[in-house]
Formats: structure tokens, sequence, C-alpha cells
């Protein structure tokens, strides 16, 4: 058991003095990724990316025949 | 029922995505192709033990971790846009597109959450060759990561491997091995990560190429010129190779993109291939649609056919043959043809959604069956795009766009060979630096070899309109019913977080390059 958390500690100690050791250019890299992440996940997904046919429907069932109507009701690319 | 499609619509999700996948590829190509030269530096670091190439692998490390920060997760923004934007075409691939992006997902995470960070936190507290591994690991696991993207977006270019399913309205995957051995992502694969190493080997001598002009770290920047000369030398000449292996598959699978670009009309045995040419409309129509000519072209005689068939006296299809049908040189069927027995496949869908509702089991069990026969999935199904066709020329991709972008990624090619070879040859001869005019030259290739990286992709994508899965899906039948107000939203938020990332990127970058790398007395 000592032995596994010592594994533990030893990974997190290896992330910890990395970030804290982290030069100029790194840092800011970080701060880029993070508001990026935060961007594409906490705004872009939630409010402007939603799964049209998760959202829409309930069941594959619906979803399959939404579908189907779609690619055999749409009847030329220009109508 | 919807019976009509919104052009505005389509126009606006497809610039979307293609804003999108542009930004996202000005990212890749460079991760792809600095992460091996970055390893080759390391070897020669441990294997010599020599100082100098630590501070090297580690200034160009620097690089390779900015872009590779700043570009990490937009492709993410991509598979959104399928899900919002693109749901008739998500839910019509099934897992045959979700089963390779969700291993390059895993990948991904796995890679990026260890090995990069070995890569970087590791120096000193990891052993020498543990960390070389890392290193290698990172380059290896970036282009295999680049693989599973490649089979997805080669299986759009030509489907294999499925059969597709009245009941689901999905395709399905009956054969992993051939969706992942299909000639089109083998070539596909080839070629883009060789391109992605050709990238690289040129950033790496413009970069250089900088210091020499300032006459500032000229050991670490003839090292690396040398490392990435071969290295770029030998992926040019690679992605040469390749492209000729895409160009041959692509004559078979996908010919009207192929004969587009090369803006080549009419079948003929001996048939010439452009090295360069201007376009201008002509007089002649096919249905609507204006026959390009030249204004003028200087042609390598006999050779499309060489490349294409091996011999002079094969047949190249033109453009009009694919579209009006060829009965006398080759069997060659028209589109129109192929609309009607597109129209068949999908009456008979329709014939089933029918059966299904009014509960008829034995009808709709019949039809399901047909769908699985062999027969009507080569004589009809696989045409099954062609009934969303208003007309044959619909089927001719932009024939200007696909002709450019083509040669322009052709010459530019050849010219990164030249720029390759002669950086070698003049760091062995020791006669860079008195070469100013070449120092310059590779410097100024940096923006070009981004333009002929992205030429590529302009070429793969646009020469294969009207389709999104080649003959089965076009374009406008993908798109999700949503307002085009909320796609042109989202395309400016897209078009103002990309240029931030980008100038992000460019201001670090430019920053850290002026810097230079750290002297010997700041290594740890």
């Amino acid at each position: 058991m000592g032995k596994f958390f010592r594994k533990i500690r030893n990974v997190y100690m290896f992330y910890y003095e990395g970030f804290r050791d982290m030069s100029w250019w790194g840092k800011r890299a970080w701060i880029i990724i993070i508001i990026k992440l935060i961007i594409i996940f906490a705004v872009l997904r939630i409010f402007f990316f939603p799964d049209f046919l998760r959202k829409n429907f309930d069941d594959d069932k619906q979803r399959s025949e939404y579908i189907l109507d779609q690619i055999t009701s749409l009847n030329e690319m220009y109508d | 029922m919807i019976e009509n499609v919104d052009l505005s619509l389509v126009d606006w999700s497809r610039a979307q995505f293609a804003l999108t996948a542009i930004y996202h590829w000005f990212f890749v190509p460079l991760t792809l192709g600095l992460s091996f030269i970055i390893a080759i530096m390391e070897t020669l670091y441990v294997k010599t033990g020599n100082e100098e190439w630590k501070r090297t692998t580690k200034f160009w490390m620097t690089l390779f971790g900015i872009n590779f920060a700043i570009g990490v997760a937009t492709g993410i923004i991509l598979e959104f846009e399928f899900g919002t934007n693109w749901s008739n075409y998500s839910w019509f691939v099934g897992d045959i597109f979700g089963a390779p992006l969700a291993i390059e997902g895993i990948l991904a995470f796995f890679l990026e959450s260890t090995f990069v960070a070995v890569m970087f936190f590791g120096w000193n507290k990891v052993s020498k060759r543990f960390h070389l591994i890392s290193t290698w690991l990172v380059a290896v696991g970036a282009s295999l990561s680049a693989l599973w993207i490649l089979v997805a977006n080669a299986w759009m270019q030509n489907p294999v491997g499925m059969v597709f399913n009245p009941e689901t309205a999905r395709n399905e995957m009956i054969n992993f091995w051939a969706v992942l051995f299909n000639p089109v992502a083998v070539d596909k694969f080839m070629h883009t990560i060789t391109s992605g190493f050709l990238l690289g080997s040129i950033f790496v001598i413009g970069v250089s190429s900088f210091y020499l002009l300032k006459k500032r770290e000229e050991w670490l920047a003839k090292r690396s010129i040398l490392i990435a000369g071969i290295f770029g030398f030998l992926s040019s000449l690679t992605v040469v190779l390749t492209g000729d292996l895409s160009a041959r598959t692509l004559a078979e699978v996908q010919p009207v993109k192929f004969a587009a670009f090369e803006a080549h009309y009419e079948g003929k045995r001996n048939a010439g291939l452009v090295a360069f040419g201007l376009l201008k409309d002509s007089e002649e129509k096919i249905g609507e649609k204006n026959v390009k000519d030249f204004v003028m072209k200087i042609e390598i005689p006999g050779f499309l056919s060489i490349m294409t068939g091996g011999d002079k006296n094969s047949f190249v299809p033109g453009i009009k043959d694919l579209i009006l049908g060829n009965s006398e040189d080759v069997q060659i069927l028209s589109v129109e043809e192929k609309m009607e027995r597109g129209r068949y496949a999908r009456d008979l869908l329709n014939e089933y959604k029918e059966a299904k509702k009014d509960k008829d089991v034995i009808r709709a069990d019949e039809i399901k069956n047909i769908f699985l026969e062999k027969d009507f999935i080569n004589d009809y199904f696989r045409f099954f795009g062609y009934a969303f066709l208003r007309s044959p020329e619909d089927a001719i991709p932009n024939v200007s766009i696909a002709f450019y972008s083509f040669h322009l990624m052709v010459i530019l090619g050849f010219f990164f060979i030249v720029i390759c070879a002669l950086s070698v040859f003049l760091v062995l001869k020791d006669k860079i630096q008195k070469n100013r005019w070449f120092l310059w030259l590779a410097l100024f290739s940096i923006p070009l070899v981004y333009i002929a990286s992205e030429s590529g992709w302009v070429l793969a994508e646009m020469g294969r309109q009207p389709w999104i899965i080649q003959d089965l899906m076009p374009v406008s039948a993908a798109v999700s019913q949503i307002s085009a107000g909320s796609v042109i939203t989202t395309f400016i938020l897209f078009a103002v977080l990309f240029t931030a990332l980008l100038v992000a990127e460019i201001s670090i970058m430019l920053k850290q390059i002026r810097l230079g790398p750290k002297h010997k007395e700041d290594i740890k």
C-alpha cells in the first residue's frame, strides 16, 4: 500500500514541479489552453453546438425515422 | 417533410466547416513534422552526449510546445459541427465515422497526458533513454492520431466496408479492415504525414536561416538545417511518390475530381499532364456550366496516360466522358443514368418507409434484404446520392479551384525539394552564410509551405464536390435543418477565436525565436 501511494506521490510531484518550474512561454501557453478549453466546452458546446438529433428526438427509433424522411423527401439539390 | 434545401444554410455551414478545418490545419502539420525532427536531434544528444544537441533539442521543443498548446483541441470543434450542422450526415455514416474518431480521441488523450508531459517536464527527472523513448512516442503517436482522422476522411472519399440498413437509416460497418486499408486512406495517410514532415523541415530551415542572417546561433542553425534538410529532402521525395500513388487511386475512385484538377475535359489516349496553365471560360457548356479552356499551358505529352494507366495508350476519361457517358472508348455510365439508378434506390427506400408505416412487415423485410444484396448495392445503391442532383452538371466540382490548388501545391512541392537539397549542399560545403539570398529564400519559404499544405486540403475537399460522401450523399442533403442565422453567428465566433489563437501562436513563437535558445549555463 505504502509503495502504491509513494508512486502516486511521485507522479503528482512530477507534474507539480513541472508546472511550478514552467518557463515564460509555458505559463502563457497554459493560460491560452485553459481559456480555449473554457470557450470550447463551457460556451460553444453548451450554448451554440447542441447535438441536433439528441436535442430534438427522444430515442434512436425517432432519429432514424427522421433521417429516413430526410433522405427520401429531399427532392433535388437546388429546388 | 422537407422538399427544399436552404442554400444559404448549406453555404454558411460549409464556410464554417472550411474555416475551422483550415485554421485547425495550421497547427497540425508542424506538430507532425517537428516532433520527428526533435526526436532525431535528441537521439543525437543521447548518442554523442554533446550538450549542444540537448540545447538544440530543447529550443525546437519549445517551438513545438507553443504550436502544440495552441493547436490542441481545435479539432474538437469540427466534431461539434458534425452533430449540430451536419446531423443528416452524422447519422447516415453511423459508426464508420465515429469509430476512427473515438480511437483518435483516446489515443490523443493518452499521448497528450503522458508522453508530452515527460517530454517537457522529464528532463533530469527520468533517465535519458526513457526521455528519448517518450519523445519518439510523441512523434509516432501524433502520426497515429492523424491516421484515424484520415481513415475517416478517406471513407468519405471512397466509402467501403459497409452496408446500408434501411431500418436504422445508417451505414453499418461490416469490414473494419476494408475501412482501415481503404486505398484512399493508405495513400492519404502517407501523403499527409510526409507533407507534414516536409512542412516541419522547411520551418526549421527557415527559422535557422533567420539566425544565420542575424549572425547568431551558428552551431545550432547549421546543425538544424542539416538535419531538417536531409529529413525534408527524403520527405519531399516521399511526398512526390505518395502524391503520384494518390492520383492513380483518385483516377479510379474519384475520376471527376482527377479530371477537374487537370482541367481535362476531353477523354483521350496519350493524354498530356499540364505542368502549368491558365484557365478561362469557353463558349462551350455542359448543361449550364461553362467548359474551361486554357489561355496558355505547358504540357508534358503522354504523361497523364502513363501516370494513370502505366502506358501512353491508356485512355484517360475527361469531364465530358464522365458526365455525359462514353460507350465508345471505355464503358462509362452517364450521370443521367446514375441519377436514374439513384432514384430507383431512393424510391425503394420510400417504399420501405411506407411499408413500415402500413405495418407491412413482409414487404419491409423484403426491401431490407434487397439492400443487402451485392448486385443491388453495386448497380443501384452506390449511386444513391445522384438521386439528389438536379442535372448532370451538378456532379462537376469547381474546376478552377481544383486546378489551381493542385498546381500550386505541386509547383511549391518541387520548389521545396530544391530548398531542402540546396540547404544540405550549402551546409556541407560550409557556404550557407555566404549565400544570403538562399537564407532569405528559406525564410520566406515558411509561409509558402503552409500555403502548399492548405492547398492540398482545398483540392481534396473542393475537388470532391458536390459529395460529402462520394456518390452516396451530396453536401446539400447532409446539412441539419437549423437556422442559417445561428450558423452565421458561430461562424463569426470561430473567425474571432481562431484568429486570436493564430495571432497568439505567431506572437509567442516570434518572441521565443527572437529570444533564441537558452545559453549553456541556463540548461539544467
